[in-house]
């Protein structure tokens, strides 16, 4: 039952995107196309779901052992672009089609908010279930990962598909680009304000 | 170009938010209240002003290939300087904050500062600019913050003014999305002639 919250939860009432504004970066930039968005979306689901596996570990294996958690901030941002470094020699030795299909995304994803949001979130935040609230265990922590992957991904491709209808219209010069794209992210908020309350 | 055109390009011509678009996360969610978004700002401004200076300091030591993970802890230091500085001193702002405290690690406005200016300036410079850029972002978010507190909630840094319930929708995400947008569109509107 908990795990079905999680995954609820995290997918449509506290989208990572629309609610939380995690990796706003990305859903900007490059969400022209749905194509790039699906690309995008699958190397971050990677990335987190790997990430806050790892940081989990260090976290309540290395930290807290060690009384050092102020380090926190540091460590986990040095194992997060180690990964994706690692991430991109393996891929390019194992999988070169998903590589290049990843290609430029996956350097990008070190500096983005939603992977070390996500780390940080697993070990910080106490998460409410019906009356009471608790850490999330490992199990926990990699689903939260994967349904926040997935909200990710479902905003994402929305997104870049209103954009695509959008770039065959005419918009007035001031709010061509940013603007209009922002727009556009407001009224899609505004449909994923419906889940509200769902959980 | 002038030491005093570094403090003052980040207002206008290099605005982080409505010109260079960077920094969007912590704008977005942190602009609750004109005073939550003056205090993100500030904590900003803070760690790229230090973060400026420290990475024009080491530049020429770093190899040139591992130079962004570098920066990266170089960041991370000053970040956490500022988390423990915040919990001792101002614990409530630290707490409404949250999450968006340790997230200034991965703000692109710090990054990208230290890659296109610190790296290749004197000390004295790269603080400046910090300066600069760190206002012109804290001005930027305590503006959004102002016009979407004044709707949201009929008050201005906590000062109520219009009594009654405001428009809940601009406190909420999509309000974030709405008022920034306008907002650029308002700038791009004003300063068409400076950009």
């Amino acid at each position: 039952m908990e795990y079905i919250l999680i995954i609820i939860s995290a997918v449509f009432v506290n989208n990572i995107l629309l609610s939380q504004f995690l990796g706003i970066c990305p859903f900007l930039g490059v969400s022209g196309k749905v194509s790039t968005a699906a690309g995008m979306s699958g190397a971050v689901t990677f990335v987190i779901t790997l990430a806050t596996l790892v940081t989990y570990l260090l976290q309540y294996y290395v930290l807290v052992p060690l009384g050092v958690e102020y380090l926190q901030t540091i460590a986990f941002i040095l194992v997060i672009a180690a990964l994706v470094q690692m991430v991109e020699i393996v891929l390019k030795k194992v999988s070169p089609s998903l590589y290049s299909a990843l290609g430029i995304f996956l350097p990008l994803i070190t500096t983005n908010c939603a992977v070390l949001g996500v780390a940080l979130t697993v070990v910080t935040k106490e998460f409410t279930f019906g009356a009471e609230s608790h850490m999330l265990n490992l199990g926990q922590s990699i689903v939260y990962a994967l349904a926040t992957s997935a909200g990710f991904a479902l905003a994402m491709v929305l997104f870049a598909g209103l954009r695509e209808a959008l770039a065959l219209n005419n918009v007035p010069k001031l709010f061509k680009g940013v603007p209009i794209a922002l727009l556009t992210a407001s009224i899609l908020a505004m449909a994923f304000m419906g889940f509200s309350g769902l959980v | 170009m002038s030491k005093f055109s570094l403090v003052t390009k980040g207002f206008i011509k290099d605005n982080p938010t409505f010109v260079l678009v960077l920094g969007m996360c912590p704008t977005l969610a942190t602009t609750t209240s004109a005073i939550n978004g003056m205090s993100m700002g500030l904590a900003t401004a803070f760690v790229l002003i230090l973060s400026n200076m420290a990475i024009s300091a080491v530049a020429g030591l770093i190899p040139d290939k591992v130079r962004i993970p570098s920066y990266i802890v170089i960041i991370a230091t000053f970040v956490t300087l500022l988390q423990l500085l915040m919990q001792a001193f101002l614990p409530g702002i630290y707490q409404t904050l949250g999450l968006f405290i340790p997230l200034i690690v991965v703000n692109c406005i710090v990054l990208g500062r230290a890659e296109a200016f610190a790296n290749k300036n004197s000390i004295f410079d790269s603080a400046l600019d910090g300066l600069g850029i760190g206002l012109g972002f804290t001005v930027s978010l305590t503006i959004i913050g102002i016009v979407r507190e004044v709707l949201g909630n009929g008050s201005i840094f906590g000062w109520k003014f219009i009594p009654g319930d405001g428009i809940l929708i601009f406190v909420l995400a999509p309000g974030a999305f709405m008022v920034l947008a306008y907002l650029m569109v308002a700038f791009r509107k004003i300063f068409a002639k400076k950009l």
